[in-house]
């Protein structure tokens, strides 16, 4: 692996003017020769690139000196990590008890209509991840919807569609 | 330091439940309007972790009289400082009502969801700035680890832990007390103290508010750890789905560092201790000890077999203690009160309070902390506020998916680690999730077996295959295809589940499946034989009618209704035709006299 990747020189140039390698690096280099970096480096790559393709993992797993084989056990075994990439915006349905007892099933079955997506899925206009989330704790607000940053608490399956519009109008306007 | 006197305190609630209803505008606008009405230097804002009331956010607390203002906006800030702030007039109409048109209650002393609260665990929270340590300092902070440090031996700390009678609060109830005397015999010179602050179990979330509203409490119990078994190094596993969780501990650790309580010789002692955080992945077997110990390591969080324990062989192969967020948050007032103090309240072998996160069809949700062996019953209808909508009290499930239902004939059992055991349901981390009549017991399993499915790790065969063949059974089930002998099939399978697996998560993912076999078992035969949802949730298994005589015919439903499957003359009832709906729902949220029905 890693002697094929040395050959792609595209590859290379690429990255020399791509500043996120620039900051994997400097990850890697900070971590380095720690005991339990990994999943450190790992959290902090998909923060940077938004998800962790496998350029990426063969980078981490020669500076951390692991298997690659390891590298890729780690991501597959954590939900959290992904080597696809996402939409701009990841809509997380709380399924945590308390949210599943308050109708968070609904709220995801609009979900999924609206957007034309199944769980996992990712919408045509590369805007929304659909996911399901674990308990996010905030119970007491329960259904609880995430999408980025916001919390919407509360949910009802009518209120999905002008939530999403808020989003896409707000793309619609940036790009105008 | 010289502090400022203020004539009043209000305290902002910003524990998640509140940030996520937007607490920060409404401290924002509070500010605003103190600085316009030209007192700001009259009353302070404090921001706090969680108060406990999450249903209820925003929401400030004003003291010294200790006034509960509730379901706050920007808007409402102004009123309240020229009403309250500066004329002491208490703006009524934003007080907590009990229920509905009943006389509003004003102050936290008179409403029964704080009243009947003994908090130990709980102490800050909601009372001090967690992002600053002098208000932690203020409240007796690093008061018990410098006790500690000056005058008490490793042993005498052991001994006074184990004597309080404290144990473990994320779940088994293992004397934590016997838990620090294995770590500190255990022999080796590198020993590791860890906080398990993956709080995994769905709607338990005491260890995020803590984290969050209090963290120096759990940085100064893990010093006192590491002093007690000779440890120089802690680690807080926190999973990443609590990020306010994370920044908050993190400045903490640092503040501590900056004050010379963490890191190298602390209070001048030649004791040393430091704690770096460590974020999970999203995974909720890292809940399970061995796993979260290999997790840290930076591998997949795989459990393994026990012996050896973390104590001989935890992280990196050293001796471990590892206790979680809640089981630390009790340890400073054990060290100062006393053994004896902690040992009197609760019940003869569960001693201390236990933090229940209250939530699902309950009127008042949020986080409660009561003595040990209070009832169901009390928590339910006294603390929490009874069922919303005068509907029936159903279940309460304890100890999300690894724990079981207790029912009606349960709610004047003492709530204890023994109690509910026997019962077959148990303490688990605290989470509480209330149901009422219209919950589907079968499908409640279900939802619990989705979950541990999907969280098993894979390492061993019975959870892996086991409890997928479960779920499947279930999904038959509620979708109306269950066929004579399924019931018992998943009794043997459970069975065989829990005395075949490695961990934790397995031995105990069958227990909501026979807890609800055990009391609901009913339930069970008539979606088998009668392919009927009793509690009319199952989807395959009900269908809408509208009664007749309470619908008035106004056509609401018809403009609703996606498939046109709803007709009939306006101002007569209407009729649904079952073929073509597609049972989604959205005529009995519209209908206004409550005329459309489920079963």
């Amino acid at each position: 692996m890693g002697a094929a990747n040395k050959q792609c020189c595209c590859c290379q140039s690429m990255r020399a003017s791509d500043e996120r390698y620039q900051k994997l690096a400097d990850i890697i280099a900070r971590y380095a020769g720690q005991p339990g970096a990994l999943i450190p480096v790992l959290h902090q790559a998909q923060e940077v690139f938004g998800y962790l393709p496998q350029d990426v993992q063969v980078l981490i797993a020669e500076g951390l000196d692991v298997p690659l084989s390891e590298v890729d056990g780690v991501i597959t075994f954590y939900s959290l990590f992904t080597s696809q990439p996402k939409g701009k915006y990841t809509i997380g349905v709380c399924m945590g008890t308390a949210c599943y007892v308050k109708g968070a099933a609904a709220v995801l079955e609009e979900l999924k209509q609206q957007l034309g997506v199944d769980v996992n899925g990712t919408s045509a206009d590369g805007l929304f991840t659909l996911n399901v989330t674990r308990c996010v704790g905030a119970c007491g607000l329960a259904p609880v919807m995430t999408i980025g940053e916001d919390v919407y608490g509360r949910m009802k399956p009518e209120a999905v569609r002008e939530i999403l519009d808020k989003y896409i109008q707000a793309e619609q306007q940036a790009k105008a | 330091m010289t502090m400022a006197v203020y004539r009043l305190h209000a305290l902002v609630c910003a524990g998640a439940g509140c940030v996520s209803s937007n607490c920060k505008a409404v401290e924002a606008a509070l500010q605003d309007e103190l600085k316009k009405a030209g007192i700001a230097d009259e009353v302070k804002v404090v921001e706090t972790g969680c108060i406990g009331t999450c249903d209820l956010g925003p929401l400030i607390v004003v003291y010294p009289e200790g006034v509960f203002y509730q379901r706050l906006t920007p808007d409402d800030a102004r009123e309240i400082v020229n009403e309250h702030f500066i004329k002491g007039r208490i703006v009524k109409r934003l007080l907590y009502r009990p229920s509905e048109g009943a006389e509003p209650v004003a102050r936290t002393s008179d409403m029964d969801f704080f009243r009947r609260q003994y908090r130990i665990a709980l102490r800050n929270t909601g009372v001090i700035n967690p992002e600053v340590i002098e208000e932690y300092i203020a409240r007796d902070g690093y008061t018990a680890l410098g006790k500690v440090l000056s005058s008490m031996t490793r042993e005498e700390v052991i001994d006074e832990i184990k004597r309080s009678g404290l144990r473990g609060r994320g779940g088994a109830g293992f004397p934590t007390g016997l838990k620090w005397e294995f770590a500190y015999k255990a022999p080796g010179d590198e020993k590791y103290v860890v906080c398990n602050a993956d709080e995994g179990d769905p709607g338990a979330f005491m260890d995020r508010s803590i984290l969050e509203g209090d963290p120096h409490s759990v940085i100064e119990a893990m010093c006192i750890a590491g002093y007690a078994i000779g440890a120089k190094q802690g680690f807080v596993y926190v999973r990443a789905e609590y990020p306010l969780a994370v920044q908050r501990l993190s400045k903490a650790i640092h503040q501590a560092r900056e004050y010379g309580l963490l890191g190298k010789n602390i209070f001048g002692t030649d004791f040393s201790f430091d704690i770096e955080i460590r974020v999970g992945a999203g995974a909720f077997v890292c809940g399970e000890e061995t796993a979260l110990l290999t997790s840290i390591e930076g591998k997949r969080g795989e459990p393994r077999p026990r012996p050896p324990f973390p104590a001989v062989k935890g992280v990196f192969g050293k001796p471990t203690l590892l206790n979680n967020v809640e089981t630390y948050a009790n340890i400073c007032p054990i060290i100062l009160n006393g053994a004896d103090w902690f040992a009197k309240i609760g019940t003869e072998k569960s001693r201390g309070t236990k933090v229940f996160a209250v939530a699902g069809d309950i009127n008042n949700t949020g986080l409660v902390e009561v003595p040990m062996g209070t009832t169901l019953r009390e928590i339910i209808f006294d603390i929490g506020g009874g069922i919303p909508k005068g509907k029936k009290f159903k279940a309460a499930q304890t100890g999300g998916p690894s724990g079981g239902c207790l029912t009606e004939e349960h709610l004047d059992i003492p709530m204890d680690y023994e109690s509910l055991t026997q019962v077959g349901s148990m303490m688990g981390s605290g989470g509480l999730i209330v149901m009422d009549e219209n919950t589907c017991m079968v499908d409640i399993a279900r939802f619990f077996l989705e979950f541990t499915r999907d969280e098993s790790c894979g390492k061993c065969t019975p959870c892996r295959v086991g409890t997928k063949r479960m779920l499947e059974i279930l999904n038959r089930l509620t979708e109306g295809k269950g066929e004579e002998g399924d019931i018992e099939k998943l009794e043997a399978l459970a069975k065989y589940i829990k005395a075949n697996s490695l961990c934790g998560l397995g031995q105990s993912a069958p227990n909501p499946v026979l807890s609800t076999l055990r009391h609901f078992r009913h339930e069970y035969e008539a979606h088998v034989r009668e392919k009927r949802c009793p509690a009319g949730q199952c989807p395959a298994l009900t269908n809408f009618y509208i009664e007749p005589e309470l619908c008035r015919g106004c056509g609401l439903c018809v403009k609703v209704c996606p498939e046109n499957a709803i007709s009939g003359n306006r101002r007569e009832p209407h009729a649904i035709d079952t073929d073509r709906c597609v049972k989604c729902g959205a005529c009995q949220e519209k209908c206004p006299f409550d005329a459309i029905v489920r079963r």
